[in-house]
């Protein structure tokens, strides 16, 4: 495998790890990462409060225009091995960007990647799955079936 | 000339202890929590979210305690808050195609793909006040059905790919999207400064504007091509990570209003389009704002603008509600100074006035 395609093959991962994690709260993420031997790391960042411009496009796919604002929390985290990790979550909890980015730093280690993608990552994904599988049961039950009166002259 | 006046400290801190007991209410009855306001009364913070122009369910659930409920206070309060935080830059744009949809129907299609949802919506309910919500309500828990793998595309897309709707506009990659928050508003503006000033507009203002244009004043002849409300995610370039970062998803509901063609010599007639976006579940919100957008394009489609709907300026300069309510509500603080010279002048025009029919008084008096 050459460099420019592992590289996009991690960079896939830890997104993905990413979009886990985002949707996740800051207790659920401490608690698995609980369940693991973490190695020594500190915060490159101290991880900030500060807004993102949301933006749509018009007509919903076409040129992009500023809809409005959203609260936004980063950080920035070390391990003693090096590698860096980033955390970006919506909203203000400070503590969730930083265990995002300890857990970004992770997925890239290599000591530490399958474990955090079975103890941290999959379970968190599994209890995404079966909220949103929940939601779109029960906004499927409201779809409309809509059947034709048959009208009497045959 | 201003005149400094100083007193009514005490006047001021009383006033506002009074506030605090006031929004208290009787301390006998439980405080409501934040938790509450957001889950009981999420249309009221998807409002404060959408016209504060931030996404931030707990702070517009602060912002509406604190403003005990009036809305436009929130909202102002939302906006200053805004202020006192960095900006890390812009997100991708949202791909409202790929939201995972809670309701989507259409007035224009019966049988689109996906199917029309009704999802949670007050429409169909009977506008009868229901006293079993009173105390103790526990709903009924939601029905389920097997979700559909399929696609909902936009019904807009599906138009499209037949030439029957115009397309939506494009820009080049990497060109600057307008932002009226940093820069100040000229006219003519362009369709996205439009859009983002419709996004935190009033939404009764809006609302007046768009029945406006039912009425008669700049009529375009909308239908609902779709409206629909879920959640999408949402992506930010991360310069230090070095490519585009997750985080998270927000709701919004869209609404895509189809309306009556445009067509030239050289072009086949086609439906013209106006579009609205907004924060949370704000269906009222984002039709007005579609019927408004496809309003104020009269010049661009070279319709005659005669209704205000479709005058930008009146619009766009009278849409923000934080703006207005600053400007009409200012009339409450003192203006004493500047009443004094009104009505030393009132005085002399009344003194003139009695001098010049003063012969005519004393002639009538006489006879």
């Amino acid at each position: 495998m050459d460099a420019v395609t592992q590289n996009n093959n991690q960079q896939a991962q830890r997104k993905a790890a990413m979009a886990v994690l985002a949707h996740a709260e800051a207790s659920e993420i401490a608690a698995r990462l609980r369940t693991l031997a973490l190695p020594g790391h500190q915060d490159l960042r101290e991880p900030e409060n500060g807004l993102v411009m949301l933006r749509g496009r018009v007509g919903g796919d076409g040129a992009p225009f500023n809809l409005g604002e959203a609260t936004v929390s980063r950080a920035a985290v070390r391990l003693a091995s090096g590698e860096v990790g980033f955390g970006y979550t919506l909203g203000r909890n400070s503590e969730k960007a930083r265990l995002i980015a300890l857990c970004d730093a992770l997925v890239q280690s290599r000591d530490f990647s399958a474990s955090i993608e079975r103890d941290v990552i999959a379970p968190l994904r599994e209890r995404l799955m079966i909220r949103r599988k929940q939601a779109a049961a029960e906004t499927a039950a409201t779809k409309v079936d809509f059947y034709t009166m048959v009208r009497g002259e045959g | 000339m201003y005149v400094a006046v100083k007193g009514g400290e005490r006047a001021i801190e009383n006033a506002h202890r009074l506030l605090a007991n006031a929004r208290r209410g009787d301390q006998n009855v439980a405080e409501v929590t934040l938790d509450q306001i957001s889950e009981q009364l999420g249309l009221a913070v998807d409002r404060v979210m959408s016209e504060g122009s931030l996404y931030d369910r707990e702070l517009a659930a602060l912002a509406i305690k604190q403003a005990r409920g009036d809305l436009i206070e929130a909202i102002f309060l939302v906006r200053a808050f805004r202020a006192t935080l960095p900006r890390f830059g812009a997100s991708e744009p949202v791909d409202t195609g790929a939201m995972r949809v809670q309701r989507r129907v259409s007035s224009t299609f019966k049988d689109i793909p996906g199917g029309q949802i009704l999802g949670p919506t007050f429409d169909y309910t009977h506008r009868l006040l229901d006293p079993a919500l009173a105390e103790g309500f526990m709903p009924e828990v939601p029905a389920t059905a097997e979700a559909a793998t399929a696609p909902t595309p936009r019904v807009t897309d599906i138009l499209g790919r037949a030439g029957l709707i115009e397309s939506s506009p494009r820009s080049e990659d990497g060109a600057s999207v307008g932002d009226l928050t940093r820069e100040p508003l000229n006219f003519p503006a362009a369709r996205d400064l439009r859009l983002q000033n419709l996004a935190r507009g009033d939404e009764g203002f809006l609302l007046a504007m768009g029945y406006s244009t039912q009425r008669g004043y700049g009529r375009n002849h909308p239908f609902a091509g779709e409206i629909r409300f879920g959640e999408v995610e949402v992506e930010f370039f991360a310069e230090d990570a070095g490519f585009a970062v997750p985080l998270g998803s927000i709701e919004l509901t869209e609404c895509q209003m189809v309306n009556q063609f445009k067509g030239s010599a050289t072009e086949a007639p086609c439906f013209t389009r106006g579009y609205g976006l907004a924060f949370g579940q704000s269906e009222r919100k984002t039709m007005s704002m579609a019927l408004v957008d496809r309003a104020l394009r009269a010049r661009e489609l070279g319709e005659e603008a005669t209704a205000p709907a479709q005058d930008e300026e009146f619009v766009m300069s009278h849409s923000d509600n934080v703006q207005a309510t600053g400007f009409v509500e200012h009339l409450k603080l003192p203006h004493y100074v500047d009443f004094q010279s009104e009505l030393g002048l009132l005085r002399k025009l009344r003194q003139e006035f009695a001098k010049a029919n003063a012969p005519h008084t004393m002639k009538e008096a006489a006879e």
